[in-house]
C-alpha cells in the first residue's frame, strides 16, 4: 500500500457480479480523482452479425448476449421488429409474454438478492457461505428462484435460452391443465416472496443517495415489464417522457476521453435505470399486495409520492417486485384461457422498428432497420448497464471519497466497500454487447482532477 | 483424503452455462458440501489458488489475453471440462471467423483502435488439451451433474453422442420435418436437451452442435424441400412444400450457435 493519502487500488476481477469486471479507484492526497468500472469483458460483436440474418432470427440470435435474462432480449428483439412491421399482438399473447418475463424477474431477482447481493449485508463471500448461518433463508432463496425457472422452462422450454418464443408470440401457447400445476407452486412462492420482503427489510443499509435521473417504461394502467413508453424522474422532482424512437436522440452514448466505454447520457445528464428507477416511475401501479409489500419493507407508499433514492436499498425494491411478479404471474394463469392461435404473423416491412422492456437489472432497448425481403441490415443493442454505468461510477467516487473523509480505511475495507457499491446495481457485464474499456489510461495524479459534472472528466 | 476443488471459469460467453451450476437449486447445497468451491467469481468473493481437481471453463478464446489465460488456466487443473457452446466450437461470436472482424470492430465501436480481438472465436480444445467436452448453448443442467459426479468419481461421464432425433422418438414427439415440413436440424444435432424444440412446435436449431455421426449432404436437401420430398415418395407434386429453405436461409440455419462446428462439416 502506498502512503493512504494518494493511492491507486486496483480490483482485478469483481465477484459476485455477472460477466467479468474490473476496479479502479485513483486517490490523490485525500480525494478521489477517479472511479472506474472497468469492462474487461472480450467483444462479441452482436451488432455486427446481426446485420446479414433474417428480421425472425434476433429473438433467439440476441437471447445469447446474455444467460442471465434472455427473455429480456427475446422480447426487446420481438418488440422493436413487430414495431418495424406495423403489427400488434393478441392480449392474451401479451399476457402469455407478461407471464414468461415474471419468470425471469423471479429468478434473477432471487438470483441477485440471496446468490449475489445479501451475503454483502451479512460479512459473507457467497450463498454458500451463507448457508453456514443461514441454511434456511439460502433455501428459501433457492426455492424461489426454481419455481421462477419452473415457470421459464413451461412457458420458454428451458430456464436459460427459452426456446418457445418468436415474432408474433409463441411456437406453441400452453394448455390449461399445462399452466394449472403452475399456479400451486406460485402460491408457496408468494409465501416465500414476502418472506424474503420481511428478510431484507431486517438488512443494515447504509446511508447513500444517488442524484442521477430515474429512467424507466411506463405503461398506462400497470407495472411496466414488457412494454411501455419511456419515463424520468429528474432529482429535482421534474418529470418527463419521451417516445421510444426518441430514445438514442435522448439517450446519447459517448466515448468518453479516457476510456474506451461507451458512456450513455440521458440529455447530457446521468442516469440510472433498474429497480429505483421503476418503483420511482411505476410504484403507484404496483398491485395492493405488492404496495403493502412495499409499505411493510419500508419504503413507503408510492401512491403518496415515495420514492427510494438509495442503491443499497434497491435489495428491498427488487424482494417487492419478486412479490408483484408471482402475484401478476398468478392472476395471469388463474386468468388464463388459451389463444385460437400461438402467434400472429409478422410479415417483413421494410422500416426501423424500437422496442424497449424492463430487463431485471434495467430499461433494455433495441432498435432494427430491416429491408423488404425481412433482412436486417443495422441493429443497435442498449442495455441497462451500459446506461447504468455512469451512475455506478459516481456512486463509488461518493462512496469512497466520504469513506476516506471520515475513517480513511485501508485498503481491503475500501475495496469492500467498493465492490458492495457495484453489486447494488446488480451490473450485467455480460450485456456489454459494446461498452469496453480495454485500454487503462491513467491519469499520474499530479493535479486532483474536478468531478462535479459527472465521472466521465 | 482432502475434498476435491471445483473452479469455474470464464471467456466469451453469456454467463449462461456457469448459471446452469446456480440453477441446480434442489442440488446446489448438496454438491457444495462435497467439493470446495475454490474459484467461482460469479458465485462467491472467496479465491483460493490452484491447482483445481476439476475446472470447468465456459466461453470461447477470442483475445490475446484468453488465450494465454487458457493456457494458465489448464496448467492449474487437474480436468478440464469445456461447458457450452462457446467453450465446445467457438459459440455465436465464431461468425466472426466468416467475416472481417476489422470490419466488425469498425460496425461497433467509435474508436476500433482501442478494441483488442483476434480474428476468430475458437474453443478451448484449440489451444490446450481438454478432458471432456460438454455440449450446448446453454449445457443442459442434469448432464452437467453428471459430468461433475463423474469427474468426482473418477468415471467417465455418460453422455451419448447420438442424435436429437433420438431423444424425439423417446419423448414420442411427432416428427415436426415429416409432419408439418419444418426444417429441422434434429438429425444432425448432439443429444442433450430432450428434444426441447420439437415438443414446443419448432424445428431443433443445432444449438448442441453436431452429433457423433453427422450426414448433412443428406440433410441439406431436406431443408430446402421442406421435409420429406413429394417427388421422392411418389405422391405427386414434386415442388416445394411450405417450409423449404433457400440457399442463404440454409447456411443462416447452420450457421448460428455452433457456426464453426457444422461449417467443419459441411467442408468434410
Amino acid at each position: 500500500m502506498t502512503h493512504r493519502g494518494s493511492r491507486v487500488l486496483h480490483v482485478g476481477s469483481l465477484s459476485r457480479v455477472e460477466g467479468e469486471g474490473a476496479l479502479r479507484l485513483h486517490v490523490h492526497d485525500g480525494t478521489v480523482t477517479e472511479a472506474r468500472l472497468e469492462i474487461y469483458e472480450p467483444p462479441r460483436f452482436f451488432e455486427a452479425f446481426l446485420r446479414g440474418r433474417a428480421y425472425t432470427e434476433p429473438p433467439d440470435i440476441t437471447a445469447r448476449v446474455c444467460g442471465i435474462c434472455p427473455v429480456a432480449y427475446q422480447m426487446s428483439a420481438c418488440a422493436a421488429i413487430e414495431d418495424a412491421c406495423g403489427v400488434t399482438v393478441d392480449p392474451v399473447i401479451r399476457d402469455l409474454r407478461r407471464l414468461l418475463y415474471c419468470g425471469e424477474w423471479i429468478e434473477s431477482h432471487a438470483l441477485h438478492i440471496y446468490l449475489l447481493h445479501a451475503p454483502d449485508f451479512l460479512g459473507r463471500t457467497s450463498a454458500i457461505d451463507l448457508a453456514r448461518t443461514h441454511r434456511a433463508e439460502v433455501e428459501r432463496g433457492l426455492r424461489l428462484k426454481k419455481a421462477g425457472n419452473a415457470l421459464m422452462e413451461l412457458l420458454g422450454g428451458r430456464a436459460v435460452h427459452p426456446v418457445n418464443v418468436r415474432l408474433g408470440g409463441f411456437h406453441r401457447a400452453p394448455t390449461r391443465n399445462e399452466l394449472r400445476p403452475l399456479a400451486e407452486e406460485l402460491k408457496r412462492a408468494l409465501d416465500d416472496a414476502w418472506e424474503t420482503v420481511r428478510w431484507v427489510a431486517g438488512l443494515d443499509f447504509p446511508d447513500a443517495h444517488t442524484d442521477a435521473d430515474l429512467l424507466a417504461l411506463a405503461a398506462p394502467d400497470t407495472y411496466a415489464i414488457e412494454s411501455g413508453t419511456t419515463a424520468f424522474l429528474r432529482a429535482d422532482g421534474t418529470t418527463g417522457s419521451f417516445p421510444l424512437r426518441d430514445f438514442t436522440d435522448r439517450v446519447t452514448e459517448t466515448h468518453v476521453a479516457h476510456s474506451t466505454a461507451l458512456h450513455s447520457r440521458l440529455d447530457g445528464r446521468l442516469h440510472l435505470t433498474g429497480p429505483l428507477a421503476r418503483f420511482a416511475v411505476g410504484g403507484h401501479l404496483l398491485s395492493p399486495v405488492a404496495l403493502q409489500a412495499a409499505v411493510e419493507a419500508g419504503l413507503g407508499d408510492p401512491r403518496e409520492g415515495a420514492v427510494c433514492r438509495n442503491p443499497y436499498r434497491s435489495i428491498l425494491v427488487r424482494a417487492v417486485e419478486t412479490v408483484y411478479a408471482v402475484d401478476e404471474a398468478l392472476r395471469i394463469t388463474e386468468a388464463y384461457e388459451p389463444p385460437a392461435r400461438p402467434y400472429t404473423e409478422v410479415p417483413p416491412v421494410a422500416g426501423v422498428g424500437h422496442g424497449a422492456t424492463e430487463a431485471p437489472r434495467g430499461l433494455l432497448y433495441h432498435r432494427y432497420e430491416i429491408d423488404a425481403d425481412g433482412i436486417v441490415t443495422s441493429a443497435s443493442l442498449v442495455p441497462p448497464t451500459a446506461q447504468n454505468q455512469g451512475a455506478i461510477e459516481d456512486d463509488l467516487r461518493r462512496l469512497a471519497q466520504r469513506a476516506i473523509s471520515e475513517h480513511d480505511p485501508d485498503d481491503a475495507e475500501l475495496t469492500a466497500l467498493c465492490e458492495r457499491a457495484i453489486r447494488n446495481h446488480d451490473p450485467c457485464i455480460s450485456c456489454s454487447t459494446h461498452f469496453l474499456d480495454l485500454t487503462v489510461v491513467r491519469t499520474s495524479g499530479d493535479t486532483p482532477r474536478d468531478f462535479s459534472g459527472g465521472c466521465d472528466a | 483424503m482432502s475434498t476435491p476443488t471445483l473452479a469455474v471459469f470464464k471467456l466469451a460467453s453469456c454467463d449462461g452455462c456457469q448459471l446452469t451450476l446456480l440453477d441446480c437449486e434442489d442440488e446446489l447445497l448438496a454438491l457444495a458440501g462435497k467439493v470446495e468451491i475454490a474459484h467461482f467469481l460469479e458465485a462467491t468473493s472467496a479465491v483460493a489458488p490452484g491447482p483445481y481437481d476439476l475446472s470447468l471453463v465456459e466461453g470461447s478464446v477470442t483475445t490475446p489475453g484468453d488465450a494465454e489465460r487458457v493456457r494458465s488456466i489448464r496448467a492449474a487443473s487437474r480436468h478440464l471440462v469445456t461447458i457450452g457452446a462457446c467453450a465446445t466450437a467457438g459459440g455465436i461470436q465464431a461468425l466472426r471467423n466468416f467475416a472481417d472482424v476489422n470490419e466488425y470492430r469498425r460496425t461497433v465501436y467509435a474508436h476500433p483502435e482501442y478494441i483488442s480481438t483476434l480474428a476468430t472465436s475458437t474453443p478451448v480444445s484449440a489451444h490446450v488439451d481438454v478432458d471432456f467436452e460438454l455440449r450446448g448453448c446453454p449445457i443442459d443442467r442434469r448432464q452437467l451433474l453428471e459430468v461433475i459426479t463423474a469427474f468426482l468419481a473418477g468415471r467417465k461421464p455418460d453422455i451419448p453422442n447420438h442424435s436429437v432425433c433420438f431423444e424425439c422418438k423417446r419423448r414420442g414427439t411427432v416428427c415436426v420435418t415429416v409432419a408439418h415440413g419444418t426444417p429441422c436440424l434434429g438429425p444432425v444435432t448432439h443429444a442433450g436437451c430432450g428434444a426441447l424444440c420439437p415438443a414446443y412446435q419448432r424445428g431443433c436449431f443445432g444449438c448442441f452442435g453436431p452429433s457423433g455421426s453427422v450426414n448433412l449432404p443428406a440433410l441439406i436437401p431436406l431443408l430446402r424441400n421442406g421435409g420429406a420430398s413429394r417427388s421422392d415418395s411418389g405422391k405427386g407434386g414434386g415442388g416445394r412444400r411450405a417450409g423449404g429453405l433457400d440457399e442463404d436461409a440454409v447456411m443462416r440455419f447452420l450457421h448460428t450457435f455452433n457456426a464453426a462446428a457444422f461449417d467443419k462439416e459441411l467442408r468434410k
